[in-house]
């Protein structure tokens, strides 16, 4: 059953994509979709089995490279972490199959869908099911793959083909990180096995390597490049820029890829290696540092983006954040449970999107829609739903997770603790628990409350989707709703025994305690944020305060936001065109056309016709000039023979009477 | 060994002057024969003397054989030059440069 779960998307996504052209659209539909809801019943099954009856599941299949110390074997391992992972991920992979079955039927290659989805799937499980490094490497780069796939399904559009190429190749620049990572890691612990490395971590908390003299701790190293790893998947401040480009896939790929699976991987992998980096004030810092300064950032440059579906994407990062820096702050429990609390949402935010879209027939502007309640009830209140979880508004899923994040952090603050860095995550997250509700509501408001800036005849088309797509968004809704009430106890509540081993956080960095403690005003500090954000968003659409706002200083605000602060502008002139050019100029037209060539092949095909001409030019005719050449030759063989220096003095004078 | 460094240093002079006498003349073939000609006879008299000094005759039938092969190669390098000044009216050195690379 534990390896159906793996086998069961893989074999759907070969039967519809080897055998689509003969399942047809429907066949293939049917296979897919069984594939993965068994698939998710099973991971329902073993969720009950390993989370709730306490058995971890360790599967060896098969040995794999067996060279020396270095051994990998095709294994699994299902622990806590593992199987609320597959939990997720098959329910929110069968909900958006069931999904695109509607959104996608009337797209031609529906058969490659759905096999590029169900790979996906597959290589995601393979991620969080491995038990080493190496095969996790797998899935993390066959999810990379999937997600080129999946981005660029539709190839035919420019646009589409070039954020796959940048979500691949910026992705992979969090991938080198975490090969080094590897290499790091079996340098020092010998094994890229996950259980062989977590019992040895403590023993290596001295361990330090030696770059050129310069001395690093062993597990800081590993852990800065793990979390290089996590910065390109999980889409933090610096490598973000792929993550909103990614948008131009089809909604149902939004909805999986960067909404519930691909993005948390990062996240994941952070958590997974928590028996790692607790060793490590150092990355532990860094993950705070960048994880706050991700949400504050994602959450700001949401605010005006008028994209429906970037508004969503900048909103996952700014979520991406929240995890990331709770990692930091060493409470892995509490960042795991807003991961599956932000899938649950954040899909249903993402679908609910993406019936926007189809009931406008693919119209992305969100200036270009409103009063859509009128038309779409069902889709609002939806929608509705997840804005209230993403904002976290009281005992909804969003509440019990992101709160518990904020107040963690506050109690960073405590000058006992004596975490100077708990300041920065404490005010930009709650900043950013403002931005999310404003960008949240402005985009209710933009979508459905305005007053309407659609043509009739859209309007006129626009419809509720069928039963296919409301069953997901309806489930998705029920999660996002009582998700975070269900799960609490189970997952962060005081003295869980859920995690066991597969989360370690040592004595001395756990204070998540202490947040029952706090004060109430700070615990109401993020409510009122979000409240305030709420109320902004209001005053700006329902009072139209916006043409108070007409000035420069808000204009220029404005544009700097909604240009995403130029990240993009500024990679590409620092960084892209530069190595481009290097690459055009330097590398290409200098070393390799230039420099190696004129040295080898071709400088050679040149040198021989000049000389043989010199050489052929040297035989005039001239008697007299063969004589000079033979008495030459004579004094040179002389001096080569007789090896004496004063024969050069005849040679000389012979010069000299030429 | 003064008296034999001396009449060495004749013959090489000798030798070196005819080498320069065929290599600086660039009008008259003849006077290149004719340096070729005191060639050998340098060459011919360095056998010669090595002979006596050494006590040994193979030097002196050496320089024997030289004169005839001297006498030989002369005769069919002036019957050359005869043939060619025949054909071209002209033995300049200068202008024999039909044979260019």
């Amino acid at each position: 059953m534990y390896l159906l779960i793996l086998w069961l998307p893989l074999l759907g996504s070969i039967f519809t994509g080897f055998f689509g052209r003969f399942l047809g659209h429907k066949g293939s539909s049917i296979i897919s979709v069984i594939c993965v809801i068994i698939s998710m019943f099973f991971s329902i099954l073993a969720f009950f089995e390993v989370g709730l009856l306490g058995i971890n599941y360790y599967i060896v299949l098969s040995p794999w490279i067996e060279v020396g110390l270095f051994k990998i074997s095709w294994s699994f391992l299902f622990d806590s972490l593992t199987i609320t992972m597959l939990v997720i991920i098959t329910s929110i992979s069968s909900f958006v199959h069931i999904y695109s079955l509607e959104y996608m039927q009337n797209d031609p290659h529906l058969p490659r869908f759905m096999s590029f989805l169900e790979i996906f799937t597959f290589f995601m499980l393979v991620l969080v099911t491995a038990d080493n490094f190496v095969q996790m490497f797998v899935g993390w780069e066959g999810v990379g793959l999937a997600s080129y796939l999946l981005i660029n399904f539709w190839f035919t559009r420019l646009a589409a083909n070039q954020s796959a190429i940048k979500a691949l190749i910026v992705n992979r620049v969090g991938d080198f990180g975490l090969s080094l990572g590897i290499l790091t890691s079996f340098y020092i612990f010998n094994s890229v096995d996950y259980l062989t490395i977590f019992s040895l971590a403590p023993l290596f908390n001295n361990y330090n390597l030696n770059f050129g003299g310069v001395s690093i701790s062993g597990i800081t190293t590993v852990g800065i490049f793990l979390f290089i790893g996590a910065i390109g998947k999980s889409a933090q401040l610096g490598l973000h820029t792929w993550l909103p480009d990614a948008m131009e896939g089809p909604t149902p790929v939004s909805a999986l890829i960067h909404a519930a699976t691909m993005v948390t991987a990062g996240v994941f992998l952070l958590i997974r290696f928590s028996p790692l980096i607790e060793f490590s004030y150092i990355v532990l810092n860094i993950l705070v540092i960048f994880g706050s300064l991700t949400a504050f950032f994602a959450g700001m440059s949401g605010v005006f983006q008028n994209d429906l579906k970037r508004v969503i994407a900048y909103s996952t990062c700014s979520q991406l954040g929240y995890m990331v820096f709770a990692c930091g702050i060493s409470c892995y429990h509490v960042s795991i449970f807003h991961l599956v609390n932000h899938a649950f949402f954040k899909a249903l935010l993402f679908l609910s999107a993406g019936s926007v879209i189809h009931a406008l027939s693919n119209e992305q502007d969100m200036r270009r829609m409103g009063s859509l309640i009128k038309f779409l009830p069902l889709t609002y209140s939806l929608m509705l739903i997840g804005s209230f979880a993403l904002v976290g508004f009281p005992f909804l899923t969003g509440f019990y997770s992101k709160d518990f994040i904020l107040e963690l952090s506050q109690i960073t603050l405590n000058n006992n603790l004596g975490k100077v860095e708990g300041v920065f995550a404490c005010w930009l997250g709650n900043l950013a628990v403002f931005f999310t509700a404003f960008y949240s509501f402005r985009l209710v408001y933009l979508t459905f409350l305005n007053s309407v800036n659609i043509n009739r005849i859209m309007i006129l088309k626009s419809h509720e989707p069928s039963l296919l797509m409301l069953i997901p968004l309806i489930l998705l809704s029920l999660c996002s709703i009582f998700l975070g009430y269900i799960g609490k106890d189970l997952f962060i509540g005081l003295g869980t025994d859920f995690w066991k081993s597969s989360i370690i956080i040592l004595p001395m960095n756990s204070y998540f305690i202490e947040a029952e403690w706090l004060d109430t005003i700070l615990k109401w500090l993020p409510f009122l944020f979000s409240i305030c954000g709420i109320v902004l968003a209001t005053l700006i659409n329902v009072i139209k305060v916006y043409k108070l706002l007409y000035n420069n200083f808000y204009r220029i605000i404005c544009f700097l936001v909604n240009k995403k602060w130029y990240w993009d502008i500024l990679y590409n002139r620092f960084f892209v065109y530069p190595i481009l050019n290097f690459g055009y100029f330097v590398s290409f037209k200098a070393l390799d056309r230039g420099f190696i060539e004129l040295l080898g092949p071709y400088g050679f095909s040149i040198l021989v016709p000049t000389w043989s001409s010199i050489f052929i030019k040297l035989q005039t005719g001239q008697l007299s000039h063969y004589l000079f050449f033979i008495v030459l030759g004579v004094c040179l063989l002389l001096i080569v023979i007789l090896n004496k220096i004063q024969l050069l003095i005849f040679y000389f004078v012979l010069i000299f009477f030429i | 060994m003064l008296i034999y460094l001396n009449t060495t240093s004749v013959s090489i002079l000798l030798f070196l002057i005819s080498v320069l006498g065929i290599f600086l003349n660039q009008k008259n073939i003849l006077v290149m024969l004719m340096s070729l000609e005191m060639m050998f006879l340098s060459i011919s008299f360095n056998l010669i003397f090595a002979s006596i000094y050494l006590d040994d005759i193979v030097g002196q039938i050496f320089s024997l054989l030289i004169l005839t092969v001297a006498a030989a190669e002369s005769s069919i390098g002036l019957a050359i030059l005869v043939i060619y000044y025949r054909i071209r009216n002209v033995i300049t050195v200068e202008l024999i440069h039909l044979m260019k690379g």
